[in-house]
Order: C-alpha cells, then structure tokens, then sequence
C-alpha cells in the first residue's frame, strides 16, 4: 500500500486561514488501511480543526466526506454535485488522490492533508516499513523476494557493502541489511547459487530517472 | 453569579470502573453530580475520535476509566486506552488547548471509594482550568 502521515496540525492550519467553509475529503484505500486518511481520521481531524479554530474565536465549517477511492476519477465525480459549496477541499488521500481531485476541479484549491510516505508492508499493528521502490522492473526473482532497491540503504546489486555488520547497516543499527536477509533467504530456499549471479549495471531509466511514467493498456481502453 | 459547573464526561469500562461508580453510589460516597458517566464494554473500546467529539460538543474534561494494569478483561484493552488518551493529549497540546483536560483512569470494580476520589480531583483539576475554550462566554455547551 501506499503510507502516508498526516501533516502537522500548526501546518493545515495555516493553509486553512483564508476558508471558512471546507470539505475534509478521506479516502478509502492505502490511507484507510494506514490509518492516515480514512473515515476515522477525517472524523478526528474534522473535530481538532474546529476546536482549533474556535478556540480562536474563528468560525470554520469543516463537513466530512470519504471516497471509495480518490485517485480514480469514477469515484472522483461523485464530488461534482456537491463541490460547489465548499471554498476548499482538504484532501486526508495519497499525493495522487489529491492530484486527481485538483485535476477534476481546477478552480477549487485542494490541499494535502497528509505526507504522502512509501510503498509499504505492515509489519506489524502501528508498523509500516517500505518494501516497494517502483523501480520498474522487478529483481525479486533473483534476491530471494527480498527487494535490494527497497530496503537497501545504497540500493546495490550484487552482495553488501562493508557497512554490513552483524546482520545489520550501518545507517541505522536497527534496520536490517538487506543482502543479509537475501543471502539467509536464498540459503534457505537451497538457490545460494543465485548469490553469485552477477547482476548487470541496472538502468533506471524504468524508474523514475526516465521522467513520469505512465501505462497504457490499449485493452483496457473503451 | 457564581462560575458554571465543569462538565465531565467519563467513559467507564463496564468490568470495572462502572460496577465502582456503582458502588460508591450504594456505599454513599458523594462525588460530583456534573461527572456524566458512559459506560464502555472496555476502556479500549473508546476511541480517540469519541473523546475528541466529546470536548467538540463541549464538556469541559473527559476522563477514561478502566481496570487496573494487568487486569483488563479483554486483556489489554487499558493499555490501549491509554496510548489514546496520550494521543489525544498530544493534539490538544497542537492546538493550545491543555492536555490535561484528558485523563486516565485504573480502578478495580470493587473500588467505590476510587471512583469517588478520582472523580472529585479530575473535576477540582478541570475547574482550575476553568471551561472549555469553547465555552467561554456561555454557561451552555454546544
């Protein structure tokens, strides 16, 4: 999923202060799922906003809503009926929710609510960890289905680097090396021969290092 | 004209600290008639969100009570309590308000005499804070 935060509140405040009338718009996907923008957190971010700005004698209306999805202009349209009350819209989604709403309603500011963060796994309750980079052409067949690209400080390909220490990076003691965790895996798949495939020098340009990327799937296409 | 009361709401779990306000009422232990008493199935079942719409809508001071540390019936729902009350601390300290107007709570079911205290000092505590910013200038909540 993708992970985001939600934005300091001193921050939304200030984006905040020319509107008095706003619709605090969820979404139900990644950042439901990450407890960053779901029906739940507008509700919290809905009351901290009012009570922040009358505390401060401002009055703000702040309405509710989440959408299946915000990043799909299907679910997007649903806002086409109502939109025209509001001065703003406050957007709890990932960057492309915000993005996709701004696109449908270009004379509506939309403003982000959260730091849109990584492509990330749970670990465990209250705990994501990226796992994802989108690099655009997946190795994971060749490291043990541990992603070098990911969760690899220096995203390198072929073995550690002499930051490998006990299991652990150097970057952070707590994080896991990377091509540990590929090397136990590939051992204990019974392929540690792929260890010493040599993997050629990768070409980002599939990444984002060959500018914004799209896909176009002409059989999906109407 | 004397200062309105403080209003207080108070999410009681169900196993313990509601049977405990229970019993300091038939012990007849006097505690303040403003403490508005919500009875939960646990103390974990209440939510930031439940809090936070509690101080929205106006009480002055929300306390969350349940069972003492290692004796959550549903096992660790006290602890999860907790961590919102912090969290809902932590935002009404974002926004100036004081944090302190969020507390928590550990009672047993047996302990009338607790509740009664705690219920009493949480209400002294939020008079001295004086009312929620939203009702400054009303004796009404919204």
């Amino acid at each position: 999923m993708i992970t985001a935060e939600r934005k300091p509140i001193q921050e939304i405040l200030e984006y905040l202060t020319p509107f008095s009338r706003v619709l605090l718009l969820g979404c139900n996907e990644c950042v439901t799922v990450c407890n960053a923008g779901g029906r739940k957190e507008v509700g919290i971010l809905a009351s901290t906003l009012t009570m922040a700005r009358r505390k401060e004698g401002l009055e703000i209306e702040v309405e509710e809503l989440t959408l299946e999805r915000q990043c799909d202009p299907e679910f997007v349209e649903e806002l086409a009926r109502i939109i025209d009350r509001y001065e703003a819209v406050l957007s709890m989604a990932c960057g492309c929710g915000v993005q996709t709403v701004a696109e449908r309603f270009p004379t509506v500011p939309v403003l982000p609510m959260v730091n849109t963060e990584f492509m990330g796994a749970s670990e465990r309750q209250g705990v994501w960890a990226e796992r994802c980079a989108g690099c655009g052409d997946c190795v994971l067949a060749y490291t043990g289905g541990i992603c070098p690209v990911a969760r690899c400080s220096k995203r390198i390909f072929n073995g550690p680097c002499g930051g490998s220490s006990k299991g652990k990076c150097e970057i952070n003691p707590e994080m896991d090396c990377a091509w540990q965790l590929i090397w136990d895996r590939l051992k204990a798949l019974g392929q540690s021969e792929l260890y010493s495939h040599i993997m050629p020098a990768k070409d980002w340009r599939s990444a984002r290092d060959g500018g914004p990327r799209r896909i176009v799937r002409r059989d999906l296409q109407p | 004209m004397s200062a309105p009361e403080p209003i207080i709401v108070a999410f009681a779990c169900e196993y313990c600290a509601y049977t405990a306000a229970d019993m300091a009422g038939s012990q007849q232990l006097s505690y303040p008639t403003n403490v508005k008493i919500i009875k939960v199935p646990c103390s974990g079942k209440v939510d930031v969100q439940h809090i936070l719409r509690a101080l929205q809508k106006g009480a002055d001071g929300v306390l969350v009570a349940g069972c003492l540390p290692g004796d959550c019936h549903f096992k660790s729902g006290n602890q999860r309590a907790l961590r919102r009350v912090e969290m809902v601390q932590g935002l009404l300290s974002e926004i100036g308000w004081e944090p302190q107007r969020v507390a928590m709570a550990h009672m047993s079911a047996g302990q009338g005499q607790v509740f009664a205290r705690v219920a009493s000092e949480f209400t002294e505590s939020i008079r001295q804070l004086g009312l929620n910013p939203l009702r400054r200038g009303s004796s009404q909540a919204a």
